[in-house]
């Protein structure tokens, strides 16, 4: 058993001696700002910062700008209602703090800026300025707790319906309907609902018409075959020409980040795995990794590659449920087939290890929930035999089609530092000729012990998505056949009074362990205080749990960064020009999940 | 027998089997699409689930014939008339066996033209009557895609005229007894198979209807038997396409052993697989892609097609 507070060697190889960043800074801003320069220590070992409301565009701008090895990307940006919070050491007083997560590249860092704010009705200076992808973060933090981000171009809500009462993650907000007002829909109300949904140009500054003819304004969704869920995008047409996109999301939101507050931490795991649906346990895999680093518990080394293997295994699967689709958008009907059947496959292991086929919830704090069943590696084996011939089919099928390139070659194009200011990741950001992918630069999980590369394709299109991901698959395949070949032996739990469910054989024998054993399964464990994040290279992109954990039962706040969130928010970016076909490709070429947006 | 009676036979009989030919293609195009995407298709209504057939068509029929409020009316109702009738009079001219046949036109080959022109009236209206945006989106694509493909459809069937010195349909099979025009007119067929798709509106050419954009194009706004005449009118394009490109380029009822009609059917059937193979394979271009096809490399080549066969019959066989 690991000592709670030593480095876990489960964790993301960061730095533990103190960032540069800080003296950095602290030799910037330490004098001006004087008492509003803090900083505070983390359990994850990510610099973190606090700063007053009124200078956090200041140093934001000097770290995004001016810095040497800068922070080019917004990472996250969120809240937290800190006003029931017990455990806020070395911290500021705060009614809600706003957290900025930055990521540097060349430091291969995050830095986290915090600001406090006082009152009923928080508000400081936003950063749409300074960061594109800024702009819904910072709609979310408004929505969600009542934060007003002045300057702000449209400060609306975004996930919640537009005739909500109330922030819903504020502390004071009911979390149960059985908290709440029976729900009632009349006649009258509905009809409201859906007036307060209708789309009005003139709110986003667009013109209903041109000197000489009028604009078409198009409702694509919330019910459309080519958004692959409960997605609207309001279109202003132009003929078929895409003159502006709104996408209006939050229908898929079930208010995740919420049920994490009412959950224990072992029973938010399951919720996990329905953020991006099609990615299953990789969902558990950061949030898990961000608890073990509170709990400071050590993850066995068989666990950790049952976790890798499930893992990339739900990394191909997502990829080919995205790639079928994909294709089916521009047109072409059958390859969705093929996919599904070699979908079929991974599920059939899937389910052989875990008992369940698309949301598993297989993995547990401190390792999975059981061993690997007898002859797992005959059925990953012939898998791993049969799916590379396919892939080369699909390859040879899809990839050198004229109609294929037609449509997608320039398409949706990005460049790499428009990648980088909208906050895209994954695939998306590799696309764009940069090889930024979490397992390499950050391993975590054991990867650092696994021969793979990172696929990179230029141009930044949706011909180059598809490029990346195509031989992205390929080196899953490679990943989980060194696992097949080199699983080790050993315990798949961590013995260790925090992992979850507890162990077992010593309960009926004295009486302090029964009661141990009673309390951790039915309230669940206690998580030491503190605050930690964890990022993956999910299916889609980077995926981030940040952590705030007040030593209770559950979790004090639970942000989830998904990676589709901001890759929807730039859709309007790159479609503007292009025609309605072109809307499409684009849409199935990013690879989005509306509940990975929506959470 | 008498003359009248004779084609009046032919008549009942050609409609007849050309409405459950295509009622039957509802259930082949499916079976074949789930063969080459490694699925069963419909299996379980009846022996092979051949009664799929049945029982569309009888949800079809009993469906809601509901008109939405917001349509023009009249001309709601009158657009998928429209295919119906076009396409089934194109069959008129259509040449089964020695013999059978409606009538022999000799300008049957600008008949079918003509025809397929009004045919496109159908999808254009029920994109305008139906008053809804995705609906007019595919009515306009619709009357681009007409404009792309009118153009060399007609070259593309000239070089064969000029072969067989006649524009009647029974004569050009006639003309074939020596040889198919398939051989020596490939470019002329290629290019007018790629018109068949474009006029029927099949994959890769479905732009007017375009589910994963359009949801359902020009008649996302249909339902009940309305919409199931878009549909078999789909098929009935289908199969017209098809036993003209057998007619045209492929001696029609012509073949040995075999007695002519059937041969006419293999032959037609054989296309129709080939229709529903390319919706299997092919992707979506853009419309303005196609257009661009269409204009820059299909009506040229048209074109040089029919000038050197012009050329080559001219220098054979004298002015």
């Amino acid at each position: 058993m690991t000592s709670p507070g030593s480095s876990p060697a489960d964790a993301p190889s960061i730095p533990h001696e103190r960032p540069e960043i800080l003296g950095q800074l602290e030799r910037r801003f330490g004098d001006e700002l004087g008492a509003g320069f803090r900083v505070q220590a983390t359990v994850d070992g990510v610099p973190t910062v606090w700063v007053p409301a009124g200078d956090a565009e200041r140093v934001l701008h000097h770290l995004k700008l001016e810095v040497e090895r800068p922070y080019p990307m917004l990472f996250d940006l969120t809240a937290i209602d800190e006003r029931l919070r017990g455990h806020r050491r070395d911290q500021p007083a705060s009614d809600f703090t706003v957290v900025y997560q930055l990521l540097s590249f060349d430091r291969n860092e995050d830095l986290r800026v915090k600001v406090a704010l006082a009152g009923d009705a928080p508000s400081l200076p936003s950063v749409t300025s300074l960061w594109s992808c800024a702009d819904w973060y910072e709609r979310e933090a408004f929505d969600m707790f009542g934060v007003r981000f002045e300057g702000h171009p449209h400060l609306q809500r975004i996930l919640m319906p537009p005739t909500w009462k109330g922030h819903p993650l504020r502390k004071d907000h009911p979390a149960r309907a059985t908290e709440m007002e029976p729900f009632r829909q009349s006649e009258a109300r509905q009809e409201a609902e859906q007036e307060a949904l209708r789309f009005r140009p003139e709110d986003w500054g667009m013109k209903r018409g041109d000197d000489d003819h009028d604009f078409l304004f198009l409702n694509l969704g919330p019910q459309h075959p080519g958004t692959h869920g409960v997605l609207r995008l309001a279109l202003q047409l132009d003929g078929e020409e895409i003159v502006d996109v709104v996408p209006d999301i939050g229908y898929h939101h079930r208010g995740a980040e919420k049920m994490a507050e009412r959950q224990s931490w072992h029973t938010f795991i399951p919720y996990t795995d329905r953020v991006d649906y099609l990615g299953g346990v990789t969902n558990n895999l950061p949030y898990l990794l961000a608890v073990e680093r509170l709990a400071g518990i050590e993850v066995p080394p068989r666990a950790r590659m049952i976790r890798v293997m499930l893992v990339e295994l739900f990394r191909l699967a997502s990829h080919l449920v995205w790639f079928g689709t994909f294709v089916q958008d521009v047109g072409m009907l059958s390859p969705v087939f093929y996919m599904f059947v070699d979908r079929e496959r991974i599920f059939d292991i899937v389910e052989a290890v875990c008992g369940a086929r698309m949301h598993p919830g297989w993995f547990r704090i401190g390792g999975v929930a059981q061993d690997l069943p007898r002859g797992w590696d005959d059925l990953v084996g012939d898998f791993l035999d049969y799916l590379p011939r396919r892939l080369d089919d699909y390859e040879r099928m899809i990839l050198p089609n004229r109609i294929f390139r037609d449509r997608t070659v320039g398409i949706g194009a990005y460049t790499r530092e428009e990648a980088i200011d909208w906050g895209v990741t994954g695939p998306g950001l590799r696309a764009c000729g940069f090889g930024w992918d979490f397992r390499k630069e950050r391993p975590y999980s054991g990867y650092d012990e696994l021969d793979f590369d990172v696929p990179i394709a230029e141009g930044g299109d949706c011909y180059a998505r598809a490029e990346v991901r195509l031989e992205e698959m390929r080196q899953s395949l490679r990943i989980v056949r060194q696992c097949v070949d080199g699983m080790p032996s050993g315990e798949t739990k961590a013995d260790h009074p925090l992992a979850t469910p507890p162990r077992k054989p010593r309960t009926m024998e004295d009486i302090e362990t029964l009661i141990h054993h009673f309390l951790s399964v039915s309230w669940g464990p206690v998580i030491p205080p503190g605050e930690s994040a964890a990022t993956i290279e999910a299916t889609k992109g980077a995926n981030g749990y940040y952590l705030v954990s007040d030593g209770e039962t559950r979790p004090y706040r639970a942000r989830i960064r998904t990676p589709s969130f901001p890759h929807m928010q730039m859709v309007p970016w790159i479609s503007r020009g292009h025609l309605v076909p072109d809307l499409l490709a684009v849409l199935g070429s990013i690879d989005f999940v509306l509940a990975d947006i929506d959470r | 027998m008498t003359e009248t009676a004779r084609a009046l036979w032919s008549l009942g009989g050609i409609v007849l089997a050309v409405l459950s030919l295509a009622a039957g293609l509802i259930w082949v195009e499916r079976r074949l699409l789930a063969v080459w995407q490694e699925r069963y298709g419909p299996n379980r209504v009846g022996p092979l689930g051949l009664g799929q057939v049945l029982a569309d068509t009888v949800k079809l029929l009993f469906k809601e014939d509901w008109i939405p409020p917001f349509a023009d009316r009249p001309v709601f109702v009158l657009a998928p008339t429209i295919v119906m009738i076009t396409v089934l009079t194109s069959f008129a001219v259509v040449p089964v066996a020695p013999g059978i046949g409606v009538v022999d036109l000799n300008v049957g080959v600008l008949f079918v033209l003509a025809m397929s022109s009004l045919g496109a009236y159908s999808v254009v209206l029920a994109g305008w009557s139906s008053n809804s945006k995705y609906s007019l989106l595919g009515g306009l694509r619709a009357a681009s895609q007409m404009i792309s493909y009118e153009v060399f459809m007609g070259l593309a069937l000239m070089g064969v005229v000029v072969l067989a010195g006649s524009f009647d349909l029974r004569r050009i099979v006639e003309a074939q007894r020596d040889g198919w025009f398939c051989g020596p007119q490939l470019l002329g067929l290629v290019a007018f198979l790629v018109a068949g798709l474009a006029e029927t509106h099949r994959l890769p050419f479905d732009l007017p209807e375009a589910e994963s954009e359009l949801v359902a194009g020009f008649h996302s706004e249909y339902s009940g038997m309305k919409f199931g005449m878009f549909f078999v009118g789909e098929y009935l394009g289908v199969i017209l396409i098809s036993a003209l490109t057998t007619t045209l380029f492929f001696g029609g009822w012509l073949g040995p052993w075999l007695p002519p009609v059937v041969w006419l059917l293999l032959k037609t059937f054989v296309l129709i697989a080939f229709f529903v193979l390319c919706r299997a394979t092919l992707p979506r271009p853009r419309f303005d892609q196609l257009t661009g096809y269409a204009w820059k490399w299909l009506l040229p080549l048209t074109l040089v097609n029919l000038a050197v066969t012009g050329a080559i019959r001219l220098a054979l066989e004298g002015p």
